[in-house]
């Protein structure tokens, strides 16, 4: 999987690091969402944070293999 | 939403949107554009009508045939566009207070005539834009600027409005629950008459902040814990029901005429 931040866009409201199950994600100090430090192999792509967000700052794609 | 629908269906360069952090109208914007992107209109075939408010800033973002045009008065003029153009899908984006006060008068019209508009009612339950005065559809009890010692007024069930001045296609969702917000936009887009969808989406700065609700996602949370499936709704006690709220396809009937078909009709029957 890979995530793709729109960093522009995000305001830092927090909905993906609250909704995302396996809490990859993390608000950084600058109010950005970021993956969470050592957690970037966790992901399970379920697409949760890129359903809600509502800035579309961040998006999914499950790669195969 | 997918990245790829944001760039066919957003016009370039209006991102960001002037949203707050946390505020669902982007959440109940993407669910509109899945809808019209499942049902495989043609971007000019859509028209998107909104009026005054947070709201109604979405006629601005996305690429359709728009226009912001008066507070309450969306459905107004999205009847005359589509008596004038019948073959446009018309979606009329309002917020609760636009809808419901100012243009109270012009949704029960819209609805007795049945006429085939999709209204898409985002209920934040606050006038957000001016900070934070309670509409028609703020819960009783809840605190606003104008009501610091809460609310006194009971709130109007939209839907149930709607549905009593003829509307014949009601539902309701919120924006945790996207994906049947998506499902219901796009069944009221498919449906001939007047539809109405209310989405529940949540106001941190002006709502949540007075009402102590928390952040965004808990304020997501909150709607996850409040709305209840209609099938389940139906197996509800009054006692079980207290404080919770009705979601998913509330009413729909198709025994009703379409008020432009009916129109075509008495051209027809006038020039014969």
């Amino acid at each position: 999987m890979s995530l793709k931040f729109v960093t522009a866009r995000c305001k830092g409201c927090g909905i993906c690091a609250h909704f995302c199950p396996k809490q990859v994600l993390m608000i950084t100090e600058l109010n950005k969402s970021a993956v969470a430090p050592g957690k970037e192999g966790d992901c399970i792509a379920c697409g949760q944070c890129e359903m809600r967000c509502p800035d579309y700052a961040i998006f999914v794609t499950k790669e195969e293999g | 939403m997918k990245e790829a629908l944001v760039e066919k269906y957003f016009r370039p360069g209006r991102l960001p949107h002037i949203w707050c952090p946390g505020c669902g109208n982007g959440i109940v914007t993407a669910a509109m554009v899945q809808a019209i992107d499942r049902e495989g209109l043609a971007k000019d075939d859509v028209a998107l009508i909104s009026g005054i408010g947070c709201s109604s800033r979405v006629s601005g973002y996305l690429d359709f045939n728009t226009a912001n045009t008066v507070h309450g008065r969306a459905l107004a003029i999205a009847t005359g566009l589509k008596m004038a153009r019948p073959s446009l899908t018309v979606l009329v984006a309002s917020g609760d207070g636009d809808c419901s006060a100012i243009g109270g008068n012009h949704l029960i019209h819209a609805a007795r005539r049945n006429i085939d508009l999709t209204l898409i009612v985002f209920n934040n339950n606050i006038y957000g834009m001016t900070g934070g005065q309670y509409s028609p559809l703020t819960p009783q009890g809840s605190r606003a600027t104008t009501a610091p010692y809460q609310t006194i007024e009971p709130a109007f069930d939209i839907t149930a409005l709607a549905r009593a001045a003829g509307a014949t296609f009601t539902a309701r969702a919120t924006t945790y629950h996207t994906p049947l917000l998506t499902d219901l936009i796009a069944k009221a887009i498919r449906h001939k008459g007047f539809s109405i969808v209310e989405a529940v989406t949540a106001c941190p700065t002006n709502y949540g902040r007075q009402n102590k609700m928390g952040n965004p996602g808990q304020m997501m949370e909150w709607q996850k814990d409040h709305a209840v499936m209609k099938a389940k709704w139906d197996t509800m006690t009054e006692d079980e029901r207290a404080g919770k709220f009705p979601i998913g396809l509330l009413s729909e009937r198709t025994d009703a005429v379409e008020y432009t078909a009916a129109y075509d009709e008495i051209i027809r029957r006038a020039q014969a």
